[in-house]
């Protein structure tokens, strides 16, 4: 290993006292990354005064094994394997003073299969650290041998479509609204009516839980009263999200016991309950048959800013290898932030077997997930029928499409708006198969639907106009020539 | 009678739309067979939601490439069973699925009388629910005359 404190004496590298953290030997330009190692791409914005390659190595030190001076302690040890090492500094494109900065770890600096060790070193310290302005993790790639120590999703996209018996087309699902408010036999009412309209799934929203208006309980029983009558009146397996987000683990625990006794096949969770619960409630999924679905309830307070925070395609892989079913993961044309490149990009995190370094979808490494099961991504925020070309066109057919007001919100009632969204969906997929372009004919495809269909002609006249275009925030810099990292 | 959007049974991904026509179904036959697919098709008189495992119509066509003899056996097993339903599917046996890719109806009873819920009302408001075809109470092969 080229180290920086081989150039100079090692009773002067140990020597007491603060020396630059590139001279601690976190900076190796020459460092080619093993197989084996974590590799973690930062942007950083260093303070002014700050050289680029030495606020890297700071990063690299401060998310491994340094502190701000020289410690002797550092020679009881095997440091130099221990130490992260930035092996390469690159200016961000069209960025002015951010650099996107590789840092390659030990795969010794890990506990196997905890997503809370792996976190707590890659952006435990590290975010609130002087010499840097600003901060973000942008990609990560995670060696097989990592991987491998993950259990990943418990049912995953293939296991899910069997037991659900739903093949070749995109599932539909909607969220309860108001989300606040109603009781329990209201909820279970909309519940009835969208899934008997046609949908596969409902949903409760991330911030229902056990509230005076609606106790856990009741919600339960009268959300299965609909799934088990909707599933009869249409001969369909159909399913609600049940969300078991507790205050503590013995909550969520007992919360999902009871959905499992009355025959639930889904069960939901939030982001916000930490990665250690929902890691438990993974490993609580797997062995009760259940499908898990989670809620990125909370991620755009460190996800949506380019310049500091954490991307979410990075959350999408901790969450692939954490273990779960279902992840919102943006839309694109509703009313949540989404880049068509950067949502492509971390649905193909989600789904594929490999990734190859995609610049343009902000995906720097190429990623071995070795066999890790595919995660369903859940579209969902301000999409409608009069959509579905271009649903489908960004997003293929392994997703959950989820118009929660545009089912909910339909002139004719949730029934018929559900029925809408379904005829739409089955007709444009029929087309894509036929080989029509549905990118361009899709709108002339769902007017040829709406003809024999009335509530989707209702749904298309309502809702013709509505499009959220606002520029997005959450973009990937790159130039198109640049080659592949690693 | 279901009361339902089409008062029928809605398995399979296109049963939302009008019954395909043989061209329609062709053309679904087309896309399955561009992607490497292998067509099968399966019977039942049992529409259970979880009634897995249909009756085979004959073993999957692997080697079959061609959309016109694939019809031919779709309209055989229609034939021989016009009152049962008929689904196709398209089994992708690439690493990573191993699975149906595509399933659809191309057949059903003219009369569907759907499912019963049967309740059984256990202690603190607890109901375990059991989804029944009617049809099934006749025995096999003597349903939906």
């Amino acid at each position: 290993m080229n180290d920086m404190n081989r150039s100079q004496p090692i009773n002067e590298r140990y020597k007491a006292g603060v020396i630059p953290y590139k001279k601690m030997g976190y900076w190796d330009s020459s460092y080619e990354p093993k197989d084996t190692d974590v590799i973690a791409l930062f942007r950083i914005t260093p303070q002014e005064g700050v050289e680029p390659e030495e606020a890297a190595a700071a990063v690299a030190g401060e998310s491994s094994t340094a502190t701000w001076t020289v410690v002797w302690t550092d020679r009881l040890t095997a440091c130099e394997l221990y130490r992260a090492k930035a092996y390469r500094v690159d200016p961000v494109p069209n960025r002015p003073n951010e650099y996107f900065a590789y840092i390659a770890y030990d795969l010794d600096l890990f506990e196997p299969g905890s997503i809370a060790n792996l976190t707590a070193s890659i952006i435990g310290n590290v975010f609130g650290f002087k010499a840097v302005k600003a901060l973000r993790l942008e990609d990560m790639r995670i060696p097989v041998a990592y991987v491998k120590t993950f259990d990943g999703p418990p049912t995953g996209i293939v296991v899910e479509r069997e037991r659900l018996d739903k093949f070749g087309r995109p599932l539909l699902g909607a969220t309860t609204k108001p989300k606040l408010g109603l009781s329990g036999r209201n909820y279970g009412r909309v519940v009835y009516e969208a899934l008997k309209g046609g949908l596969d799934f409902v949903k409760d929203d991330e911030n229902i839980n056990s509230q005076p208006f609606m106790h856990w309980r009741d919600r339960f029983l009268y959300c299965m009263e609909a799934v088990n009558r909707a599933s009869a009146a249409t001969g369909e397996v159909k399913g609600h999200y049940l969300n078991v987000t507790a205050a503590t683990m013995e909550d969520m625990y007992e919360r999902a016991e009871f959905a499992k006794e009355l025959g639930s096949c889904i069960v939901m969770i939030d982001l916000v309950i930490g990665y250690t619960a929902i890691q438990s409630m993974s490993k609580w999924a797997r062995k009760n048959n259940m499908i898990l679905h989670l809620h990125r309830a909370g991620h755009g307070t460190y996800t949506r800013q380019k310049n500091h925070g954490v991307s979410f395609r990075v959350i999408a892989k901790w969450m692939r290898l954490a273990g779960v079913d279902h992840i919102h993961a943006g839309t694109i044309v509703g009313k949540l932030e989404g880049d068509p490149n950067t949502v492509q990009g971390i649905y193909n995190v989600l789904r594929e077997p490999h990734n190859e370094v995609d610049l343009p979808r902000g995906i720097f490494f190429e990623q071995d997930w070795a066999g890790l099961r595919k995660v369903m991504p859940v579209a969902s925020g301000g999409i409608h029928a009069g959509q579905m070309h271009q649903l489908i066109h960004y997003l293929g057919e392994d997703v959950v499409l989820q118009f929660g007001g545009g089912t909910i919100g339909h002139p004719m009632g949730i029934q018929a708006g559900a029925t809408a969204n379904r005829v739409a969906l089955e007709a444009m997929i029929q087309a894509r198969n036929e080989g029509r372009d549905i990118w361009n004919e899709g709108p002339q495809i769902l007017e040829r639907a709406a003809k024999w269909c009335a509530p989707l002609r209702a749904a298309l006249e309502v809702w013709k106009d509505i499009t959220f275009n606002y520029a997005s925030t959450d973009t990937p810099d790159f130039v198109p020539t640049a080659t592949a990292a690693v | 009678m279901m009361t339902n959007h089409g008062s029928r049974i809605t398995q399979g991904q296109f049963s939302f739309l009008p019954d395909l026509t043989d061209e329609q179904i062709i053309a679904q036959l087309k896309y399955a067979l561009s992607q490497g697919w292998a067509i099968n098709v399966e019977f039942t008189d049992d529409p259970h939601p979880r009634n897995t495992y249909w009756e085979m119509w004959g073993l999957p066509m692997f080697d079959l490439k061609d959309p016109a003899a694939i019809l031919y056996e779709i309209n055989q097993c229609r034939k021989a069973y016009p009152n049962h339903y008929v689904r196709v599917t398209a089994f992708d046996s690439t690493r990573g699925w191993e699975t149906p890719r595509m399933s659809y109806l191309v057949n059903r009873p003219k009369e569907e009388p759907g499912f019963g819920l049967w309740r059984q009302e256990c202690e603190g408001r607890h109901v375990r629910y059991t989804v029944h075809p009617y049809a099934t109470d006749a025995a096999e092969g003597e349903r939906y005359r």
